[in-house]
């Protein structure tokens, strides 16, 4: 089958996803990066389901990507604002030293 | 009025008092509190003595108010009562006056005091327990008053309870009375047991038929009525500080002066005497307690008489001095005399209050100074309090002249009580013979002590007059030995104001003055009613005696016996003279060797010593095994400690699993999401299949 098909964007989805996971565990230096990775993964579910509604003709999958979007749009903006916070009351946003939960 | 009304109110005016003084003392002020306990127990008193008066001339019938059921259970009844008979009416007058006088006294004695409301009605409720006790118709009502004047003397021996001493004592007095109570509280229950019911009314008439009931064990025939009367005794022990028992009653004195002469003294101590004769039906038919009685009385009497000799704390002399005496009340009841032990108890409450209130005065003159060996020539100072202790301390020796029969109060009483165990005695009884040798030797001592007491408080050198040179007289005496160091009593008295002794305000004066009365008298006029030729008329069979009672006529004794207490008195006196004035330090030359009869004596037969190497001992160890091994070790071990000690090392096992990494947890969840899928994705496979 010629041209852009189903495959080619779940394909583009999962590598995004797993950039996005690996963007979560490997990364030790930036709470920003994790942010951006989390962003990726939702990226790429969201390509899965505009592709899915295109594939099937059906729309709904096109409004769930628009609420998965505001909703990333509200989460990026309080996580960033919990940055900002964490930022001013650490001094820096190091992933390896944040670890109050350590028990 | 009717005479039901009349002793109603004679009884509840003081815990009426005692109410409103104990629960709006400090809104109605010190001044009407005082006012208001002392007025309703002068009002008492003046009752009881109507009361007397109509019961002795036999105006009045005995009878009994029932107020209110009590306990009601089977055939276990019990009624709030008043029980107004001969007995119960001479222990009336005498609970009544000297706490009325005491009320009024102490409005001197603790004027200095912060929290006069809080005395008083402590005061009031004791008396109030106390004519529950003595008014009891039945056993019920008998413990509850028992009990009340137990917590009343608890409360006020402890009244300063800032002083750690004054709370040990408290605490001392309580749990040894506790002990004695044990055995009360078993006598009634074997009382209950052998006559089914606990009313004095109904328990009396049938003694006689239960007389031979009882257990062969070992070879003994034991009888019941003998174990019931053996208990009930053991808690008259513990009430009247008798030997084994009496621990609690020289350190007792750590409550205030007042206190000491009306609970340590002159009523509660005296319960237990009253108890056994009020109970005469039953040890009538129990010789084996009766001669318990007489052998701890006895004994008591000397034990308490010798240990006097070596104190040097005035207030402790009197304590042991008391004990004394109670001993003796119980050798004359145990022989059969319960005539003269109620006379002993009547003429002792007398001289024995005023003897504590007059010691009052001298160590409120002194500045709360109770070493005697701080004391000396204060007859000039205080004459009255001189003259009144003189006057108690004629009474307590038994001063007077036999065959005229002129003396001091407790010339007729004790006198009676030596001539009774005599009489005992040459009609065969054993421990008759020990009573009366005891007791004479125990007379002589009485007069030593006694005299000693005199000669080193008011005769002799002044002590007090470089001792109390400086403003704080206290901390300048030689604080040698540990037993008189913590009786200072703590009231700020400002020493610097009066460094020289003072004689005591009139309103303790005129309750000394109204004692010393009695302690002349009350022998004399009630010499006859009590033991005497009106006694049937005068008892009406309040007392049972089987046979005639104990009491000697002077055709049983020969003129020896007559004498003798007289002559050991007079042994005694001129001993105390010829130690204390004649050759003034001796005293305290025979203290400093330290010799072994002197330790002995001083150390209190070791008795305290002794208690703590047994009892205290022991029941710290047994505490220790329960409290450490059991409770401790096992208990909290296996139960609330263990189960906290293996929640705490899982808690701090898991714990560790707590990275505190972000990743570290995203990375879980996402696991946890894998894993969740792919058994999804098995278990759809599989179900499609």
């Amino acid at each position: 089958m010629s041209g852009v098909g189903l495959a080619h964007y779940l394909t583009v989805a999962a590598i995004l996803f797993t950039i996005g996971v690996f963007g979560i565990f490997v990364n030790r230096k930036n709470v920003i990066v994790i942010l951006m990775s989390i962003e990726l993964i939702l990226l790429a579910v969201n390509i899965n389901l505009v592709a899915f509604s295109a594939f099937l003709h059906d729309v709904t999958g096109q409004i769930f990507a628009m609420i998965v979007l505001t909703v990333a749009a509200a989460e990026a903006a309080v996580g960033l604002a919990i940055l900002v916070t964490f930022f001013r009351n650490r001094g820096d946003i190091a992933v390896d030293d944040a670890s109050v939960m350590k028990g | 009025m009717s005479p039901h009304l009349l002793v109603t109110i004679l009884v509840f005016g003081p815990l009426t008092g005692a109410i409103i003084a104990g629960l709006f003392g400090r809104r109605i002020g010190d001044t009407a509190s005082m006012a208001i306990t002392t007025g309703l127990l002068f009002l008492s008193c003046f009752l009881g003595w109507v009361t007397f008066v109509n019961v002795a001339t036999g105006a009045w019938q005995h009878f009994t108010v029932h107020l209110a059921p009590f306990i009601d259970v089977g055939a276990f009844q019990s009624d709030w009562s008043v029980r107004i008979d001969t007995l119960s009416a001479v222990m009336l007058i005498v609970v009544t006056t000297v706490s009325a006088l005491v009320h009024l006294y102490s409005w001197g004695y603790m004027a200095d005091d912060d929290s006069k409301p809080r005395f008083f009605a402590y005061l009031s409720f004791f008396t109030f327990a106390m004519l529950a006790l003595v008014t009891a118709a039945d056993f019920m009502q008998l413990f509850f008053g028992w009990e009340g004047v137990g917590l009343a003397s608890y409360l006020l021996i402890g009244f300063w309870f800032k002083k750690p001493t004054a709370n040990a004592a408290a605490i001392k007095a309580f749990v040894v009375n506790r002990i004695g109570d044990f055995g009360f509280a078993l006598g009634i229950i074997t009382t209950f047991w052998v006559f089914g019911t606990i009313r004095f009314a109904e328990i009396f008439p049938q003694v006689a038929a239960h007389a031979r009931q009882g257990w062969e064990f070992a070879g003994h025939q034991f009888y019941a009525v003998d174990l019931a009367c053996a208990l009930l005794f053991v808690g008259a022990m513990g009430k009247s500080a008798q030997f084994f028992l009496h621990t609690w009653l020289p350190d007792a004195m750590e409550g205030p002066t007042p206190v000491s002469a009306l609970i340590h003294a002159a009523t509660m101590v005296t319960a237990g005497v009253y108890m056994v004769c009020l109970l005469s039906p039953m040890f009538e038919y129990a010789p084996t307690a009766k001669a318990i009685v007489v052998v701890i009385g006895a004994v008591t009497a000397l034990f308490a008489a010798t240990v006097g000799l070596a104190q040097n704390d005035i207030k402790r002399v009197i304590a042991y001095s008391t004990c004394s005496q109670l001993g003796y009340m119980f050798m004359a009841a145990g022989v059969g005399a319960y005539q003269a032990s109620m006379f002993h108890l009547f003429t002792h409450a007398f001289f024995k209050g005023l003897l504590f209130l007059a010691a009052g005065s001298v160590i409120n003159a002194m500045h709360h100074e109770q070493d005697m060996r701080a004391m000396g020539g204060l007859w000039k100072k205080t004459p009255i309090t001189y003259a009144v202790m003189l006057a108690g301390t004629l009474a307590i020796t038994g001063v007077g002249i036999p065959y005229l029969d002129v003396g001091f109060a407790g010339f007729y009483s004790k006198d009676a009580i030596i001539n009774a165990a005599y009489l005992a005695g040459s009609q065969g009884s054993g421990v008759g013979w020990f009573a009366f040798v005891i007791g004479i030797v125990a007379a002589g001592l009485t007069s030593f002590y006694s005299w000693r007491l005199i000669f080193m408080t008011f005769h002799g050198t002044p002590k007090w007059a470089h001792a109390h040179g400086d403003a704080h007289g206290h901390d300048a005496h030689a604080r040698a030995d540990a037993q008189v160091e913590t009786h200072d009593e703590p009231l700020e008295h400002g020493h610097d104001d009066h460094a020289e002794p003072h004689e005591s305000p009139w309103v303790m004066l005129v309750p000394l003055l109204l004692l010393a009365l009695g302690a002349v008298v009350a022998g004399a006029v009630f010499d006859n009613a009590f033991i005497g030729e009106g006694r049937d008329a005068f008892w009406k069979g309040a007392i049972f005696n089987l046979g005639k009672p104990m009491l000697a006529e002077a055709s049983d004794l020969n003129p020896y016996v007559v004498w003798a207490p007289l002559t050991v008195t007079a042994i005694g006196f001129a001993a105390a003279w010829w130690v204390y004035i004649l050759n003034e330090g001796m005293g305290a030359r025979i203290a400093a060797r330290k010799g072994p009869i002197w330790s002995f004596l001083y150390n209190k037969w070791y008795f305290d010593e002794l208690y703590d190497a047994t009892f205290v001992r022991a029941a710290r160890w047994l505490g220790d095994l329960f409290w450490k091994g059991g409770d401790q070790k096992i208990i909290d071990g296996l139960g609330p400690d263990g189960v906290s000690a293996v929640s705490y090392a899982l808690g701090r096992r898991t714990g560790r699993l707590q990275t505190g990494y972000v990743y570290h947890y995203a990375f879980v969840m996402l696991m946890g999401v894998v894993a969740l899928l792919a058994y999804g994705f098995w278990a759809f496979a599989r179900g499609t299949h």
